[in-house]
C-alpha cells in the first residue's frame, strides 16, 4: 500500500500545477478584461472577402451596405 | 421622421439623403463616408446605428503637437514603436470594438489597436515615423470617438492594479482549502481501520503545510487591521477573526505534533476562503469612472501662449501648470480659461455656471477681470495671466484641509459597532466556561477555551454586511447610480439632511421652455425668422428653431453672423435681427430690466424692435415628487451658487421646512454643511460642478449628478444618472432597507454561535461538528442576504425599468 506515497505526490503535484496556471492568468492579465474577448470571437474573420471585394467597391462606388 | 443611419438620433426636418440613408447632419454623413470608403462597413452589420456624431472643436487637440506634452501620454515609446492607452467615452456597443480594432484600415501607421470594453480604452500601438499621436487623436475624434485626454487621469493609469492582491489571496486560500478538506475527509469517519491508522499522520502533515501560507499570506489582512484596531484602542470585527484564526491554527497544529486529533485546519481554510471571498465580492469597481476627480482633470492640459519675438508674434502650446504672471494667452470659442486673468481683447461672453452655478453667460469688456473655470462662448480672446493656475479664485478651495484627510476612518460601521459587544462577551463567555471546567475536569478546560474561541469566530457576521452591501452596489449600479464604495451605502441609509445644488442639479443643462412677449409677428416675420435661425448652429437658435412651425422654407439672400451677438438675415429686402437686446435694439434701454437674469432672444425686422422669447431652465422631471417624499423625513437645503431670480418658484415646489440659500460661493457651501454636521446632521449633498466640490468632499455622502456619467464630475461618493433624479428618494430608502436585513442576518449567525457554543461549552467540539457548522453558517447568510437584496431590488426595477 506504499502506492499511496506517490499517488499523494502525484495528486498534489497536480494540483499544484492548476494552483500555477491560476496564477499566471491572473499575472499575464487575463481577468483584467473579461467582457471584451467574448465579443471580439464573434466577428466575423472577413480578411479573405474583403481582398475580393475591394477592386469591386472602387470601381463602382457604390458602398456596400446590407439591408 | 426618420432616424439617422449612423447614430440614430431623429433627423430634424431636413436630412441629409447620402446613398438612400438618412443622416441627421453633416458629421453623421462624414464619419459614414470614412467607414465605407476603408471598407469598414461592417461597421453597422453589427448593429443598428452604432455611432455616435462627431464634435470637432477647431485646434482642441493642438497641445498634442507639443512633443514633450505628447510624450507625457505614450506608455511606450522607442524608435518607431509607440504605445498608448486611450479613454473614450462614446465607446458603448460591439461596433464600436470592431471599428476601433480595425483602425488600421484607416491609418496604416496603426500596428494594433485592442479594445477594453469595461474601462472604455483602447491601447493603440503605432509607428511614429508615419504618423503623430496628434494626428490619431485627431482621426478618432473625425469618426466620433474623441478620446478624453488629461494629464491628471493618464498619471493615475500607469499605477499597478492593488485588487489583484486579493485575487492571489483567494486564490491560495480556496487552492489550500480543497485539498485540506481532501485529506481530512477519511477521518471524518472516525473508523479505525488498520490502513488510515496508518497513513493518518501523513495526510495530517500535508494539510498542516497547506495551511502555512493561508495563515502567513492569505489571512495576513486580519492579522495587521486586528492589530492596528487593537493598538488605537478599537475592538474591530477583524479582533475576533485573528483570535479565531491563531487559536485554530495553534490547537490544530498542536494536536497534529502530539497525535492527538485532526485539528480544525479544514475550518480555518475554509473560514478564510469565505471571508476573502466576502471582501472580494464587496468591491464593485466602475472601471469607466473616476471618482477622484478634481480641477486638473477638468481644465485643458495647455493652451495657446502669445509669445512676441521682436515686432512678430508666434503662438505656442504650453501645459497650464507652466503659465506665469504677464503671459498672453489666446481663448478660443468654447475653450475653458484655466487662469485668472484680464481680458485684453475680444469680447468675452463668459459661461461659469459648471464653475459658480451662475446660469447665464456673462459679458466682459477689455480690461475686467476673468476667473478660472469660466467657458468662452464668443469669439476668441486674448487675455492676461493674472494669477499661476495653482493660485486662482477657484483652486483655493482645493486647498481646504477637506482635500486632505480620509474622513473614511471616522466612519463607525454598523458590523464595527456590534464587534465590540461581540468580542467581549465571546472572551467573558470563554473565561467562564473555563473556569466552569477547572472545576469539573481540568483536563478538558483547555479544550473548552480554544473550541469557545474557535466556534465563536464571528465568520457569519462578518460575511452579512460585505454581502449585502456588494449586492446593493450592483444593484444601484444596474439602476445608474455608480456608488464608489459599499461604506457611503451605509453612510447613506443614515442621511437625515439633504442639500441640493440648483443649477446643473435641479435644472437641467438645456434651457427648452420658450415664451414669447411683445407684438404679434406677421405670419412673413415668423416666415423670416425661421428660415434664418435655419441657418444658425448657435445653440439657441437651435432650441428656438426646434419649436417653430416651419412649412415655408425660403433661401435667405443674405445671412451674417456676429459671434456673441447674433444674426441677421435678409429676404426681399427686409432685414430681421436676432440676438442680444443692444444687438436688435440699440436706442431703447428700458425692456432690458425686464429680461434681466434670464435667458432671451430678441428679435427686432427692419429696424424695429418687435419682442423677445425667453428661455426657462427645465426644472427636472420629479423635482416635486423628490422634494415631498424626502420633506416627510428629512429636512432640504437649497444651497444655490446663483442669483436669487428663482426663488419664488421654488418655494411652490418645497416643503415649508425647507432653507433656500442664494448667492453661495463655494467655500460658503462647505461650510454650511460643516455647521450642519457640528449640529449632527448627517448630509448627504447632491451637485454637480465644480462649485459644488468642496461641498460633496465634506458632507457625508456627496453625490454627483450627470447628464452623461462619461464626462467630468467631481470628486464624490458616488455619480447618479440625471435620467434617475427621481429615484432619488428610493436609492435612499434602499439603502436603509440594506442595513436591516444585514441586522436580521446578525440575528440569524448569532443564532448559528449559540449552537456552536452549546457543543463547545459541553466539550463536545469535534472537527466534524465545526467542518459542517462553519461553511453552513456562512452559506446561509451568503444566500439570505443575497435573496433579500434582490427581493428588495425588485422595488426599483418594477416601477422605473432601465430603457
Amino acid at each position: 500500500m506504499n502506492i499511496i506515497y506517490m499517488l499523494l505526490a502525484i495528486s498534489v503535484f497536480v494540483a499544484l500545477i492548476f494552483f500555477a496556471a491560476f496564477i499566471l492568468s491572473v499575472k499575464k492579465g487575463q481577468y483584467d478584461d473579461t467582457y471584451t474577448p467574448s465579443v471580439r470571437m464573434l466577428f466575423e474573420d472577413e480578411i479573405v472577402k474583403e481582398k475580393d471585394t475591394k477592386s469591386i467597391h472602387k470601381a463602382t462606388k457604390e458602398p456596400i451596405i446590407p439591408k | 421622421m426618420e432616424n439617422c443611419f449612423h447614430c440614430g438620433d431623429e433627423c430634424r426636418a431636413t436630412p441629409i439623403i447620402h446613398y438612400y440613408k438618412h443622416f441627421c447632419c453633416n458629421g453623421c454623413k462624414t464619419v459614414f463616408d470614412i467607414i465605407n470608403e476603408n471598407e469598414l462597413s461592417y461597421y453597422y452589420e453589427l448593429e443598428g446605428t452604432p455611432g455616435s456624431t462627431p464634435y470637432i472643436q477647431e485646434g482642441k487637440f493642438d497641445f498634442l503637437g507639443n512633443k514633450q506634452i505628447a510624450s507625457q501620454f505614450l506608455e511606450f515609446d522607442e524608435l518607431d514603436t509607440q504605445i498608448v492607452s486611450l479613454q473614450i467615452p462614446t465607446i458603448h456597443c460591439s461596433s464600436c470594438i470592431w471599428v476601433l480594432e480595425n483602425l488600421d484600415k484607416l491609418n496604416p501607421a496603426i500596428r494594433a489597436s485592442q479594445v477594453n470594453f469595461p474601462e472604455k480604452t483602447v491601447r493603440i500601438t503605432f509607428s511614429s515615423k508615419e504618423t503623430t499621436l496628434q494626428k490619431l487623436v485627431i482621426l478618432l475624434a473625425k469618426i466620433g470617438y474623441e478620446p478624453y485626454m488629461s494629464l491628471d487621469d493618464a498619471s493615475i493609469k500607469k499605477k499597478p492594479n492593488i485588487n489583484k492582491g486579493l485575487i492571489y489571496k483567494l486564490g491560495v486560500a480556496g487552492f489550500a482549502f480543497g485539498n485540506i478538506m481532501f485529506l481530512s475527509f477519511p477521518e471524518y469517519f472516525e473508523v479505525n481501520e488498520f490502513w488510515l491508522e496508518r497513513f493518518k499522520h501523513t495526510f495530517r502533515w500535508l494539510a498542516f503545510v497547506f495551511a502555512i501560507p493561508v495563515v502567513v499570506y492569505s489571512a495576513r489582512d486580519y492579522f495587521l487591521s486586528a492589530y492596528k484596531g487593537l493598538r488605537s484602542g478599537i475592538l474591530n470585527m477583524d479582533v475576533p477573526i485573528a483570535i479565531g484564526i491563531s487559536v485554530l491554527f495553534v490547537r490544530s497544529t498542536v494536536e497534529i505534533a502530539m497525535g492527538l486529533g485532526t485539528g480544525f485546519l479544514d475550518s480555518m481554510a475554509g473560514l478564510v476562503f469565505f471571508l476573502l471571498l466576502g471582501k472580494f465580492f464587496q468591491q464593485k469597481t466602475y472601471a469607466f469612472l473616476s471618482f477622484e476627480r478634481d480641477y486638473r482633470s477638468y481644465f485643458p492640459i495647455a493652451v495657446t501662449r502669445l509669445v512676441k519675438k521682436g515686432i512678430a508674434t508666434t503662438e505656442e502650446q504650453t501645459q497650464v501648470y507652466e503659465l506665469e504672471k504677464g503671459d498672453r494667452i489666446l481663448i478660443r470659442n468654447s475653450e475653458l480659461l484655466p487662469v485668472d486673468a484680464t481680458l485684453i481683447n475680444g469680447k468675452a461672453l463668459i459661461d461659469y455656471s459648471f464653475v459658480t452655478g451662475e446660469a447665464e453667460p456673462i459679458t466682459k469688456k477689455s480690461g475686467d477681470q476673468l476667473f478660472a473655470g469660466g467657458r468662452q462662448q464668443a469669439g476668441a480672446i486674448e487675455v492676461e495671466v493674472l494669477k499661476p493656475v495653482k493660485q486662482s479664485y477657484l483652486t483655493q478651495l482645493w486647498s481646504n484641509e477637506i482635500f486632505d484627510k480620509n474622513n473614511q476612518s471616522l466612519f463607525e460601521s454598523l458590523t464595527d459597532r456590534i464587534s465590540k459587544r461581540f468580542t467581549l462577551s465571546i472572551l467573558s463567555i470563554a473565561m467562564i466556561a473555563t473556569t466552569i471546567w477547572l472545576f469539573i475536569d481540568s483536563s478538558k478546560a483547555l479544550n473548552v477555551f480554544t473550541a469557545v474561541l474557535i466556534v465563536a469566530c464571528p465568520c457569519a457576521i462578518a460575511l452579512a454586511a460585505p454581502f449585502t452591501l456588494g449586492n446593493l452596489l450592483r444593484i444601484f449600479g444596474y439602476h445608474k447610480l455608480y456608488m464608489k464604495d459599499s461604506v457611503s451605502i451605509e453612510r447613506l441609509a443614515r442621511v437625515d439632511t439633504v442639500v441640493f445644488d440648483k443649477t446643473g442639479t435641479l435644472t437641467t443643462s438645456t434651457k427648452n421652455t420658450i415664451a414669447y412677449e411683445g407684438v404679434i409677428l406677421t405670419k412673413e416675420e415668423k416666415s423670416m425668422l425661421t428660415n434664418t435661425l435655419r441657418a444658425s448652429n448657435h445653440p439657441l437658435s437651435r432650441s428656438l428653431y426646434a419649436t417653430l412651425d416651419n412649412n415655408d422654407i425660403k433661401t435667405l439672400d443674405d445671412f451674417k453672423e456676429d459671434v456673441g451677438q447674433g444674426i441677421t438675415g435678409t429676404i426681399n429686402n427686409h432685414k430681421i435681427k436676432i440676438g442680444s437686446y443692444g444687438y436688435t435694439d440699440s436706442n431703447q434701454k428700458r425692456r432690458e430690466r425686464q429680461t434681466r437674469n434670464k435667458t432671451a432672444i430678441h428679435i427686432s425686422t427692419d429696424d424695429e424692435y418687435k419682442g423677445y422669447y425667453i428661455f426657462f431652465n427645465d426644472y427636472r422631471n420629479g423635482v416635486k415628487e423628490v422634494f415631498d417624499k424626502l420633506g416627510k423625513n428629512h429636512k432640504i437645503i437649497i444651497l444655490s451658487g446663483d442669483n436669487d431670480g428663482e426663488k419664488d418658484y421654488l418655494k411652490t415646489l418645497l416643503p415649508e421646512n425647507a432653507t433656500l440659500l442664494f448667492n453661495q460661493r463655494p467655500e460658503d457651501k462647505l461650510n454650511y454643511i460643516k455647521e450642519q454636521q457640528e449640529q449632527g446632521k448627517n448630509v448627504l449633498m447632491i451637485g454637480d460642478g465644480l462649485n459644488d466640490a468642496g461641498a460633496l468632499a465634506q458632507s457625508n455622502v456627496g453625490i454627483s449628478i450627470s447628464e452623461n456619467v462619461n464626462v467630468f464630475s467631481p470628486a464624490c461618493d458616488g455619480i447618479l444618472d440625471a435620467s434617475r433624479f427621481k429615484d432619488i428618494t428610493r436609492f435612499l430608502s434602499l439603502s436603509k432597507k440594506g442595513i436591516k436585513v444585514i441586522e436580521h442576518a446578525f440575528v440569524f449567525s448569532l443564532f448559528y454561535n449559540m449552537v456552536g457554543l452549546l457543543f463547545a461549552i459541553t466539550g463536545n467540539l469535534e472537527p466534524v461538528v465545526a467542518a459542517i457548522l462553519m461553511p453552513l453558517s456562512s452559506i446561509s447568510i451568503v444566500v439570505f442576504t443575497t435573496m433579500a437584496t434582490f427581493f428588495l431590488g425588485r422595488e426599483l426595477k418594477n416601477e422605473t425599468a432601465p430603457s
